[in-house]
């Protein structure tokens, strides 16, 4: 089969690459990184396979892992395909699209013995970089655009398409589907069109002329996807939003909560235009920070409009002061945070779950707030619509936790739904007919019906429902107060009232097995390598339940769970096992019983890391250890509490 | 402070503005501010300026920060909605409801501590975007709640309650938002009432962003000899530079001036501002000439008060304001009803093909 074209490229005189260890032929299994160098075009061309292998059915992710830069260094984008829909970042590679030459060394080493690198043949590869447990395959790409395009930048756009191209051969990707997806892409701009269609042809013919087409790892086209969008969940929320009936969003670009506002605005666009003025039904303001975004927020949502801003975790330390004003002012207001890798500036672009304790407790004083953290992109439109509802109803911060991997990745989900008798949920609002009915006084933080939920008034309704709102100490009447009883006395209020969001907020994603005996607990975005461990775990005759925190405060189906297990094992993306402490301070459950496994480097959480970190305290059969670890260019920490 | 509760009941003798409303219907709690202090004349200013131009009190969102100036709008217009916020973030939160409800009336009172040091990028901002509000800075040079610290207003040489010497520059608000584009610009005395209710009432009524700088000298803490900011030294040095009538749409400008000293500028309502006694080389809609004017009387020991600069309200065309830039439509997004903010299922439908 594949033939090392290398050698003929570098001029015959080097070792001959042996194939490995031959992997059995396996169909819809596989997972393949691309590595280039950002600033060159390539997203497209990866969407583009990702697309094709989405339209072939078969379940799909493509994770991007890109620089904090605009042009020159590296970036990679990994696609896993895999029929039995376990789509979260794996380590296991079978190829790599080696790119970029700055990263060849570290590109060459990622791949399973068994595996193939593809690389420009246009310039010799170093000889160091041989291995000769994978097999090479060189196509000399730079010589094919040169000889065949004109102009630098369609030179550079066209070789990426080429080794599109090449890959549908090798991989065996449905062509026409990638030529559909052309189409689609370049309707409006034929010439582009035929750029596109040489490029793919160039690459797809050089690959079955020199190669054996398609390698045992390769695609058949299945059924998964036929109720399924590909969506990332920055645009998945701000459709959200739109659909929630949010009207005002003030922000600060950070990376990677950007998208979210961008995609909001597009939507806003679209769909929020008065067919008759061409007028917006909406106001989007690019705040002068973070600060100015979280009291702009604040003080449309006073004014009765339904308010958010994105964010990431830099910019939520900047608003904590404002978020304890919502809270204890008592202001319903949404607050996503697409979280990075922190502390302090971080990594921008890679991901964790570093924010959990902090996004529970923000700012200074007693504060306590609603959390919650969707898992993917679907859920990232629920809770969006969710999260209006909740602040609303409980007059306070809500927080939309998720992170990069989330966010800016895409994810193939079922097709979102809307029911459309949904009705906002305002919470208690007094209308201006209620205040010129009322007998008495308004008074804004009474706790009229015992739920510890007062009755708010908007600014410009009615006389009878002004009120001073403050964030200094005030009395139950909104009168402000520096006497001890009134002030404990609304303080201990708004406590209640949190404690009592807690049934109403999402139950956790629990489930069961028989025989089981540990839980495997996690949060997020982890939810995708937890249930793959899950399954893994039953090959190896391990039984284990799964549960999946949505919120905070803790749902009450939480406790009974972590009970029912002698150990939990609690999965994060973070140093400290923030879940985990959360879990040991909010429930009953017994601190030795709830056992941390985390990975932290600021790549999507991957199976293995949860296998090895399983490893270290029980015996699942075989070691899943070191080697990916490696693979994975950085530590995997993870140790046990 | 005062300690003693309003009456409930009032006069029956009052006067009432067209709205059936008397002054006392503009007022709010008894200030606990100290005897004598600024921003008490200041917030008498603002009772009369409103009850003036018969607002409806509950039409009305009052906003500030935190310091003394911060307490003041809990002593006006009790009728109205009013948030006190945090330090220096008046202008975000006044930006949020203005955006929220265009149809609000928005008075944001702020201190030269709240504005021109922990708020001062928020301050910048406000102006750039625009906000159609009225912006008072109750300036007195120190922070008075922590006991007479200088602010960033505080003129070089000018001195704090114990001897020590200001070196560090001022930071002019009058200046700085003029730079900024601001298109109302003011500066009055908490001591000339007669000055402030028709600059306070031009304010209000000019659409987009203004700003009223009042001198308002802290009586605890910056009222003292060697201060810049005292009463004494105000009045010393006191220029009523511009003299500006406010002139509601219906009413003609008074006869009583002499044709040749009347300078009439339009607002965007039909409202004019009439201009007496401007010097002869002053433009008040000349941008660079006001800003030269200005720091020339500075130079000279003065402090240089009046409508300073009026932008002319754009005849035609989209306006500049916060939703003229933003192209809002004209109901307030707080009560847009839903069934025209939700495109609904079956737009969401149609639009997952963009996702496949």
């Amino acid at each position: 089969m594949a033939v090392d074209n290398r050698l003929s490229a570098i001029g015959g005189d080097a070792p001959a690459s042996t194939n490995g260890e031959r992997p059995a032929p396996r169909v819809n299994d596989l997972a393949f990184k691309i590595g280039t160098v950002n600033g060159t075009g390539s997203a497209s061309a990866n969407g583009l396979l990702r697309s094709a292998i989405f339209r072939m059915g078969i379940p799909v992710s493509g994770k991007n892992l890109f620089p904090s830069n605009i042009q020159g260094l590296p970036t990679w984008y990994e696609i896993r395909a895999n029929g039995d829909g376990h789509t979260a970042r794996t380590a296991r590679f079978d190829m790599v699209v080696a790119m970029n030459p700055a990263t060849y060394e570290r590109d060459v080493k990622e791949v399973t013995p068994g595996g193939w690198v593809m690389y420009d043949s246009s310039w010799p590869l170093p000889r160091d970089l041989d291995r000769n447990d994978v097999t090479f395959l060189g196509i000399p790409l730079a010589k094919m655009t040169v000889d065949n395009f004109k102009g630098s930048r369609v030179r550079i756009l066209m070789k990426n398409i080429c080794y599109v191209g090449a890959l549908a051969a090798l991989l065996d990707i449905d062509l026409d589907i990638v030529r559909t997806l052309l189409k689609e892409t370049f309707a409006a701009k034929a010439k582009l069109l035929d750029a596109n269609f040489l490029a793919i042809d160039l690459g797809y013919d050089y690959a079955r002329e020199h190669f054996d087409c398609p390698l045992p790892v390769r695609l058949a086209p299945m059924d998964g996807n036929e109720d399924s969008i590909v969506i990332d969940g920055n645009t998945a929320a701000a459709l959200g939003c739109v659909y929630a009936g949010a009207t005002v969003a003030a922000w600060y670009p950070i990376t990677p909560s950007t998208s979210l506002v961008d995609a909001f605005t597009g939507f806003c666009h679209q769909f929020r235009k008065d067919p008759e003025t061409g007028r917006n039904r909406f106001a989007i303001i690019q705040a002068e920070d973070e600060l100015a975004a979280a009291g702009m927020v604040i003080g449309a949502a006073w004014a009765g409009a339904r308010a958010f801003t994105s964010t990431s975790g830099a910019g939520l330390s900047l608003m904590s002061e404002f978020i304890g004003l919502a809270y204890y002012a008592e202001v319903p207001s949404v607050f996503f945070d697409v979280q990075r890798v922190g502390p302090s500036t971080g990594m921008p672009t890679r991901t964790q779950q570093g924010d959990i304790q902090f996004a529970a407790y923000a700012s200074h004083g007693d504060t306590r707030h609603i959390v919650i953290f969707p898992a993917n992109p679907h859920e990232c439109f629920d809770f969006a619509v969710g999260a209006f509802d909740l602040a609303e109803r409980f007059q306070t911060p809500v927080f939309v936790l998720t992170d990069l991997d989330i966010g800016m990745n895409d994810w193939v989900i079922p097709k979102l739904e809307w029911d459309d008798s949904y009705r906002p949920d305002r919470g208690k609002v007094l209308t201006a007919e209620e205040l010129e009915a009322a007998t008495g006084p308004f008074h804004r933080y009474l706790d009229v019906d015992g739920d510890g939920i007062p009755w708010r008034t908007l600014p410009g309704v009615h006389p009878n429902g002004a009120y001073l709102t403050r964030g200094s100490g005030h009395d139950r009447y909104g009168n402000y107060t520096e006497d001890s009883e009134p002030y404990a006395d609304v303080l201990a209020r708004v406590g209640r009232k949190i404690d009592g969001a807690a049934p109403h907020l999402p139950a956790p994603e629990i489930r069961l097995r028989d025989g089981a005996k540990i839980g495997l607990v996690t949060i997020g975005g982890c939810r995708g390598a937890v249930l793959e461990a899950v399954d893994e775990l039953v090959e190896r005759g391990i039984e284990a339940d799964y549960m999946r925190v949505r919120a905070f405060p803790f749902h009450p189906d939480i406790e009974p769970f972590l009970a029912a297990h002698e150990v939990n094992f609690v999965i994060e993306q973070n140093r400290d096992g923030q879940l985990r402490k959360l879990l040991i301070a909010e429930t009953d459950a017994e601190k030795a019983a709830l056992v941390s496994i985390r990975y932290y480097g600021g790549y999507p959480m991957s199976c293995h890391h949860v296998m090895d970190g399983l490893a270290r305290h029980i015996d699942i059969g075989a070691d899943s250890g070191p080697r990916e670890a490696a693979a994975l260019g950085a530590a995997a920490p993870g140790a046990a509490p | 402070m005062s300690y003693i509760k309003k009456p409930r009941v009032h006069h029956p003798g009052l006067t009432r503005n067209r709205l059936g409303l008397t002054r006392r219907d503009y007022e709010g709690t008894m200030s606990t501010l100290c005897a004598g202090c600024g921003h008490d004349s200041i917030t008498a200013a603002i009772i009369e300026a409103f009850w003036e131009l018969e607002i409806a009190p509950h039409e009305v969102a009052k906003t500030s920060g935190i310091g003394c100036s911060g307490k003041t709008p809990t002593y006006f217009l009790k009728e109205a909605h009013g948030f006190n916020g945090v330090h220096g973030r008046m202008p975000s939160i006044t930006t949020g409801a203005h955006a929220a409800n265009r149809e609000l009336v928005c008075i944001g009172v702020s201190g030269d501590g709240d504005s021109l040091s922990i708020g001062m990028g928020q301050f910048a901002h406000v102006v750039r975007r625009n906000v159609d509000m009225l912006y008072i800075i109750e300036n007195n040079g120190v922070y008075g709640l922590t006991k007479g610290q200088f602010s960033a207003s505080a003129d070089v040489g000018s001195t704090a309650k114990r001897g020590q010497v200001n070196r560090e520059h001022p930071i002019d608000s009058v200046l700085l938002s003029l730079n900024l584009g601001a298109g109302f610009v003011a500066r009055s005395f908490s001591g000339d009432k007669e000055q402030l209710v028709p600059i306070l009432k031009a304010g209000l009524r000019h659409r987009g962003f203004a700003l009223i700088d009042v001198i308002s000298p802290c009586v605890t803490f910056n009222d003292h000899r060697g201060s810049t900011k005292s009463y004494q030294y105000t009045r010393d040095n006191y220029n009523q530079l511009v003299y500006a009538d406010f002139v509601p749409p219906a009413e003609e400008i008074a006869a009583s001036f002499e044709a040749g000293d009347v300078r009439s500028v339009q607002m965007h309502d039909g409202s004019r501002i009439a201009f007496r006694k401007v010097p002869d080389d002053y433009d008040p809609t000349d941008r660079d000439q006001v800003y030269g004017y200005i720091r020339e009387r500075q130079r000279a020991g003065e402090v240089a008060t009046g409508l300073l600069y009026v932008e002319e309200a754009p005849q035609e065309g989209e306006h500049s304001d916060f939703h003229g830039l933003q192209a809002t439509v004209d109901e307030p997004l707080s009560s847009y009803p839903f069934e025209d903010l939700c495109p609904g299922a079956d737009t969401l439908e149609r639009l997952q093909e963009r996702f496949r």
